[in-house]
């Protein structure tokens, strides 16, 4: 089991450890989730986030390497830009998603823990054939996540670079708090906010230094499931949920992000099919119409048949209500459907709604 | 082991309900422990009015951010009332476990049962263990 270098930290504050991808990570502190999440959409949250992991792509043929292995077209990207992408295989099912930030001449990935060695494996095994190389640099690599309506100014206080200049999926090289920061405008909460990559050494200092900055404005640190309520309203999916290598970007409803019209990458031709001929099944939004909390692997009926599935579920703390993203049938998933999600044994009227359930700051 | 909060005046079940006696009826929640570890309640699920239990069956549902357990019935008898205010305000459960977020009421077809639950050391004795 892996430990962050904040494990001692996180355990002095009270926060309770769990096994999340191969790591001890806080799942809450003392505050509880809710408060967690309430920070986070009303002031700031800080997130030890260094289970993700992050690849170096540099060499000559970078771009076209990742043109080949990204379902993004990374062409778009301006010098300092990060963008949300998928890789797939080649039946169009996905290896993980991640965020790509152009940096200089070279490209950093972000991924998903759980996903670390099989997509340095993948990626490596792509990399065949392209004057390139892929370098894994998690454990050098520190990120924390400062998120919410306040973390702007909180972090202002603390670095060198003025962060209004500073646009939605950029990143901007800078010292905060004297240590040479990468600070990119990203997140995975539906809140304005930062993730901070710095070496590793410097972890207990930053997290010291942002947790102190922020204190009179109501900053909290968050743990895991704050983290999972966060995204799970502004709808983003998470790998192992949502995506996983038996599902693809088209059903799970995140076409916008497969560019087909860049020229061939991996997965193109199915995605292509399934974007033709329709897929089977789609993922939506479901909104409890009988009282009941909708949770992973929940089946979802209609007519009485088990027809789906809940992929994440729960009490939704800004919206208070019961929601859950779920897999129906493509016939089904039509905004306004009344499903039923067996729960306890008993089956629980459902309604199709609208998603995001709540549609992040940076997008209205 | 730290601030749970236990009181003496009731008995416990090793699945960390509680039960109150006054006369043949007992009210059930469940310990401060028991809050404390499921941490921010947010729904709960109660049983008929009116439903026969037996001792030890799953009868309520107490559902966390992250997580649903069941509440075992301590005691055998009769549901006669439940807390009805409960499943709107599921926050009382964390902050007032012992009163406020109590579940249900029962009446005792075997009070010499209620003999049989654990008294607040042995119950802080479990409690110990688990927290190991």
């Amino acid at each position: 089991m892996n430990k962050t270098r904040l494990y001692e930290k996180h355990v002095a504050m009270g926060g309770r450890m769990i096994e999340f991808a191969g790591w001890l990570l806080p799942v809450q502190y003392p505050t509880g989730p809710i408060a967690e999440h309430h920070a986070v959409r009303t002031a700031a949250g800080l997130f030890d986030i260094d289970h993700m992991g992050q690849f170096m792509v540099h060499g000559p043929d970078a771009l076209p390497f990742l043109q080949r292995v990204m379902t993004w077209d990374i062409a778009t990207l301006e010098p300092d830009d990060a963008h949300y992408s998928l890789m797939c295989y080649d039946d169009g099912t996905v290896v993980d998603d991640v965020f790509v930030y152009r940096r200089d001449g070279d490209y950093m990935v972000v991924v998903n823990a759980a996903n670390r060695k099989k997509d340095l494996r993948w990626m490596v095994q792509q990399a065949k054939g392209f004057d390139v190389q892929v370098t894994d640099v998690s454990d050098e690599t520190y990120m924390l996540a400062l998120q919410g309506p306040k973390a702007e100014e909180i972090l202002q206080r603390v670095t060198d670079v003025d962060l209004s200049q500073v646009k939605r999926f950029s990143a901007v090289a800078a010292r905060v708090g004297g240590i040479l920061t990468l600070i990119g405008r990203t997140g995975y909460t539906g809140e304005d906010g930062f993730e901070l990559f710095f070496s590793a050494d410097e972890a207990e200092h930053m997290w010291d230094l942002l947790l102190e900055t922020g204190k009179e404005d109501g900053l909290l640190p968050c743990g895991l499931a704050a983290r999972d309520s966060l995204r799970f309203e502004a709808c983003f999916p998470l790998y192992g949920h949502e995506i996983h290598a038996e599902i693809d970007p088209i059903s799970a409803r995140l076409g916008y992000f497969v560019r087909t019209e860049k020229g061939p990458f991996l997965g193109r031709n199915a995605l292509l099919k399934i974007r033709l001929e329709g897929p089977k099944q789609k993922l939506v939004g479901l909104e409890m119409l009988d009282r009941g909390v909708p949770r992973e692997g929940y089946p979802v009926l209609i007519g009485g048949e088990e027809r789906g599935h809940v992929t994440t579920g729960m009490k939704s703390p800004t919206l208070n209500k019961f929601l859950a993203l779920a897999y129906v049938p493509t016939e089904y998933s039509k905004i306004g459907t009344e499903v039923e999600v067996l729960i306890h044994g008993k089956p629980k009227k459902a309604v199709v709604v609208k998603t995001p359930f709540y549609v992040p700051v940076y997008r209205r | 082991m730290s601030d749970y909060v236990f009181m003496d005046d009731r008995r416990y079940a090793r699945s960390h309900e509680w039960a109150k006696v006054e006369g043949d009826i007992a009210t059930v929640g469940i310990s401060d422990y028991a809050q404390h570890s499921l941490s921010d309640v947010v729904y709960v699920e109660l049983p008929e009015v009116g439903a026969t239990v037996e001792k030890g069956e799953a009868v309520a549902v107490v559902e966390s951010v992250k997580a649903a357990e069941d509440v075992y019935a301590p005691l055998s008898g009769e549901i006669v009332e439940v807390n009805e205010e409960l499943p709107d305000n599921p926050e009382w459960v964390n902050e007032d476990p012992y009163g406020k977020g109590w579940f249900f009421k029962i009446k005792m077809s075997n009070p010499a049962e209620y003999d049989e639950l654990l008294d607040v050391e042995a119950y802080k004795k479990v409690v110990a263990e688990e927290e190991g």
